[in-house]
């Protein structure tokens, strides 16, 4: 007597993938981090979407969260460069490579400090990625000091108190130029996946602040970047949902309480309202909107801008459809012709 | 009517010097911002078109408009093209310094000057040619406006009868430096330098002894700018990406990259562009930008000068210690800090060689003339791509902003080396790799690019410790191979380098070691040691760095071997004393120059002379 056992099927996803291939090596930051969760939502989304791993090109700067490319997507490349001139190095290597589906992750030491600079020019160039910033008030890996992201009276573990008003990443990110602006928070799961998704189908920057506590330096009492303060003070703009553009479903939404938008490669974001009519809109509209927030002593969560359509470095450059870096040789070497035309006119 | 001060016409025959032939420098005085650029190319091309051996350098303020500039051109029938101390004609044209001018100049020069300055009192010892350019210039210059620019040309047919330069080979420079485009104002300027010339023609008696012939020592050259030529070079390579940030004296090369690239790189089919060009922020995203790119598989480039590539000092690291392709251009200039931006200096040699924190070594070439500049930048990006590098490229303002006679550039023989780099096939093939494994033995790795269609090809790329495999690592054993094998590989590419140009003389107890553009001050200064002191003298010229084996022999050959550059602490010396032991070292001199001119044969000859005792 024999029996067939036949194992289950693996779960894999419309490319043929397990969620196992868009993993990375095991976390080293402290156990509860925000950072992790991120880390799990981006495997999720690159696996549910179907991405292939090896299109996708990681980048960080330094700092906690900069090390956390090495636990997702270990089959993509990655490139942990240096403090706050990430920008600059995935702005080379997609130019480069322009196929490459670019993501970034960086902190608020990295980009509201010591790359702003590099994360205002970012902007300016539209480049096509996706920028995480994943925003805890204090520099982690050197124990604890404020960022420029900390609130005013905001508490340090030793007792210090911030004095220096925050910069809020995602107000200048509307004014420098930034297509797609979003804040989340790394304890909710389904709004940062809606938000990832969206921004993984848009075409120009997409920045991302991401509230993501340090459980080790700044989530006791008194900070405002804690799990328990952000919790209590969190106000969900708006329900996201995310439609790809190779789900052939016909949505239908209400069109008194959802608006959708269309992503330049045809996916949806379904914006549903809440309390109030919070929709993304006009730059001035999410500014106001912001400043609203922050007067109220609001964390606000959803996506503030989207302009899915404008032109990026790419479009700016003209640039060839292929990657500029693999061009054979007879693409980039102009033939004797050219070098006899330039010494005839040199002579 | 002669309005020399010397000898009246009578007593000329008896008293003219002797005629100097195509051995003299013309310096032009001017104010920066006047125009005065063109009227000095044409003269300087007038002469390269007799046939004449000509450089022409330009020293100019750091400033738009109104300080003080000038220009030099110098002609010599043996062909010496570094700056001459000594200036023969003076055209001063700048109230300003016409007085100082005239004091520094030897006895017997000339001065071309306008005539309302009265110069001509200030000395008797040397020839005077007042013109008076504010009448001359009214008649064919109708419009008020343009005067001032067109003021300049008067005084290139001056000079052209002065030393007799054929005015028709000053027609053909003119329009050629005005193009078809500008038509008009060619004949405009060319009208002015014929008043200049029908005036000089009329008015004065020649006194003076220079004058050019024609000569057969130019044809088949070009006159380039250093800058000009390396970016050529990088066109040739197939430069792909480009990050950079705006520095005199540097901007001048990416610009003319970006001439050459719109004229020769966009795809014939579709007109796009097959390279991209970002003006950076700043100097740390511009070698960013670089870094970037090589990673992702670009042949990358950016260039800038000493200030900048300072600032690049934490991400060159990064690029070392990760091992990323990068070519960056130091056009060199004098520092420290914003020193003395438009001069010219070899000052960043040790800097550059040694950039960034903890251990490390970079590569550098080091050009000395326009054809090096064009081969050398080809190099650059096979050798950054073949050793998995950043490779510096070492120019000065001299040589990189001043205009060269140089022989037609040779096109490339060599396909483009894209280094070591394994496909999806190639990963197939060898089931993995370890991305800073020594397989070869060259200390060189195999990489992957990001996007290579393999799951196999990724690997994570860090400036933290890391291990054979690209894995995070503080083990004392995986930093100390990986930094032993940097070394190894380091030490490899020594054979790899552009050879140094030796050239012994037999007999020579003395030898001469030099880079880059302090060539041609040491190769009229040998002639000097020879010609004046009996001395004669062998000559290594480094190319790169780390330096030739050859070196070696060349000081072990020799008992004396002064190392002769331009910058204030010995940097060249200093890099050498890291490489060779006590007897060698002891064996070393200096001359060293950091005025911010070009070097000249004068000064390497005196002080040669006086620290050999004589």
């Amino acid at each position: 007597m024999s029996t067939t056992v036949t194992p289950a099927p693996k779960k894999v996803n419309r490319i043929g993938l397990e969620v196992i291939q868009y993993k990375g090596s095991k976390t080293t930051l402290c156990a509860g981090c925000g950072h992790n969760s991120v880390s799990e939502r981006i495997v999720e989304c690159f696996y549910d979407l179907g991405i292939q791993p090896w299109s996708v090109a990681k980048f960080s700067g330094i700092g906690c969260s900069s090390k956390s490319p090495a636990y997702f997507l270990g089959l993509s490349h990655g490139f942990n460069s240096v403090h706050g001139r990430m920008p600059s190095v995935a702005t080379g290597a997609m130019l480069a490579n322009r196929t490459l589906l670019g993501l970034g992750v960086t902190g608020d030491g990295d980009t509201a400090s010591i790359g702003l600079g590099q994360f205002m020019h970012l902007q300016r160039r539209n480049l096509p990625f996706i920028y995480i910033i994943e925003n805890n008030g204090v520099y982690g890996l050197t124990k604890g000091q404020f960022s420029a992201t900390a609130d005013i009276g905001s508490k340090q573990k030793t007792g210090g108190v911030n004095e220096a008003p925050p910069f809020d990443l995602c107000a200048l990110a509307l004014q420098w130029g930034a297509t797609f602006v979003a804040r989340s928070f790394s304890g909710d799961k389904k709004q940062l996946q809606a938000i990832l998704k969206a921004a993984i189908s848009h075409k120009g920057l997409a920045v991302i602040d991401v509230i993501s506590p340090c459980v080790t330096f700044n989530d006791h009492e008194g900070s405002t970047k804690s799990y328990t303060y952000v919790r209590d003070h969190e106000e969900a703009m708006h329900e996201l949902d995310f439609v790809p553009s190779y789900e052939d479903i016909a949505v239908e939404i209400d069109e008194g309480t959802t608006r959708e938008v269309t992503m330049h490669d045809g996916s949806k974001l379904l914006i549903k309202k809440l309390a109030a009519d919070r929709y993304p809109g006009t730059k001035i509209e999410a500014l106001t909107t912001l400043q609203e927030a922050e007067t109220a002593g609001v964390v606000l969560t959803g996506v503030f801008y989207v302009e899915p359509e404008k032109d990026t470095l790419m479009d700016q450059l003209n640039m060839v459809d292929e990657p500029l870096g693999t061009l054979p040789e007879s693409r980039v070497r102009p033939g004797q012709a050219v070098l006899d035309q330039v010494m005839e006119e040199l002579r | 009517m002669s309005t020399s001060v010397l000898p009246t016409d009578s007593a000329r025959a008896a008293t003219l010097p002797p005629p100097v032939i195509n051995d003299f420098c013309i310096q032009v005085a001017t104010a920066n911002g006047s125009g005065s650029q063109t009227s000095n190319n044409v003269m300087m091309r007038g002469i390269f078109q007799m046939g004449i051996p000509v450089s022409g350098k330009n020293m100019f303020p750091s400033n738009i408009q109104g300080l003080p500039t000038w220009f030099t051109i110098r002609a010599s029938k043996h062909g010496y093209v570094g700056r001459k101390k000594e200036v023969d004609v003076l055209v001063a044209m700048n109230p300003e310094t016409a007085k100082e001018d005239v004091a520094k100049l030897d006895a017997g020069a000339v001065v071309i000057y306008d005539e309302p300055l009265g110069l001509n009192q200030q000395r008797s010892d040397l020839h005077f040619y007042p013109v008076p350019y504010d009448k001359l210039v009214g008649p064919v210059c109708p419009e008020a406006k343009l005067r001032k620019l067109v003021r300049n040309m008067i005084y290139t047919g001056v000079v052209a009868w002065v030393l007799s330069i054929e005015m028709e080979e000053i027609h053909q420079a003119l329009f050629r430096q005005f193009g078809a485009k500008k038509k008009k104002a060619a004949e405009l300027n060319w009208g002015a330098c014929q008043a200049g010339y029908d005036y000089a023609a009329k008015t004065f008696t020649k006194t003076d002894p220079f004058k050019v012939e024609r000569m057969n020592a130019t044809a088949g050259k070009i006159i380039v700018e250093g800058n000009q030529a390396a970016a050529l070079g990088c066109v040739f390579a197939g430069v792909t990406v480009i990050g950079w940030y705006p520095i005199t004296p540097s901007s001048s090369l990416i610009e003319y990259t970006i001439g050459f690239l719109k004229r020769f790189r966009n795809d014939p089919e579709t007109g796009k562009a097959t390279y991209a060009v970002v003006q950076a922020e700043d100097e740390l995203a511009a070698v960013g930008m670089v870094l970037g790119a090589g990673w992702a598989g670009a042949r990358s480039m950016t260039s800038s000068s000493g200030p900048g590539i300072s600032l690049m000092s934490e991400f060159v690291g990064l690029g070392y210690y990760t091992e990323i392709p990068g070519v960056i251009f130091d056009v060199q200039r004098v520092g420290p800090s914003t020193g003395l931006p438009t001069r010219t200096a070899q000052g960043d040699l040790m800097s550059t060689a040694l950039l960034s924190h903890g251990d490390k070594k970079h590569p550098m070439l080091i050009p000395s003339s326009p054809e090096e500049c064009f081969e050398m930048a080809m190099a650059a990006f096979d050798l950054a791509e073949r050793y998995q590098t950043p490779v510096f490229v070492m120019l000065d303002l001299d040589l990189g902003m001043n205009s060269w006679m140089a022989d037609p550039f040779k096109y490339p023989t060599k396909p483009i080396d894209r280094g070591k780099v394994l496909s999806a096939a190639d990963l197939d093939r060898l089931g993995g790799f370890a991305r800073y494994k020594d397989v070869d033995g060259d200390g060189v790795g195999y990489r992957t690019l990001a996007g290579t269609p393999h799951s196999q090809a990724a690997y994570f790329t860090r400036g933290s410790g890391h291990n054979e495999k690209a894995q995070y690592s503080e083990r004392e054993e995986d930093y100390v191979n990986n930094m032993d094998r940097l070394t190894h590989k380091f030490e490899h590419m020594r054979g790899a380098l552009p050879a140094p140009a030796v050239d012994i003389r037999q007999g020579a107890k003395i030898g001469l070691v030099a880079v880059g553009t302090s060539d041609y001050a040491i190769g009229e200064s040998r002639d000097q040691l020879r010609a004046e002191h009996g001395i004669e003298t062998s000559y290594l010229r480094l190319k790169a760095y780390p330096f030739s084996d050859e070196l070696r022999k060349f000081i072990a050959d020799h008992d004396r071997v002064y190392v002769i550059e331009q910058n204030r602490d010995g940097q060249l010396l200093g890099l050498m004393k890291l490489d060779y032991t006590g007897e060698e070292i002891s064996k070393l001199r200096s001359i060293r120059y950091y005025g911010g001119l070009p070097l000249d044969a004068r000064t390497v000859t005196a002080d040669l002379i006086r620290q050999e005792g004589k």
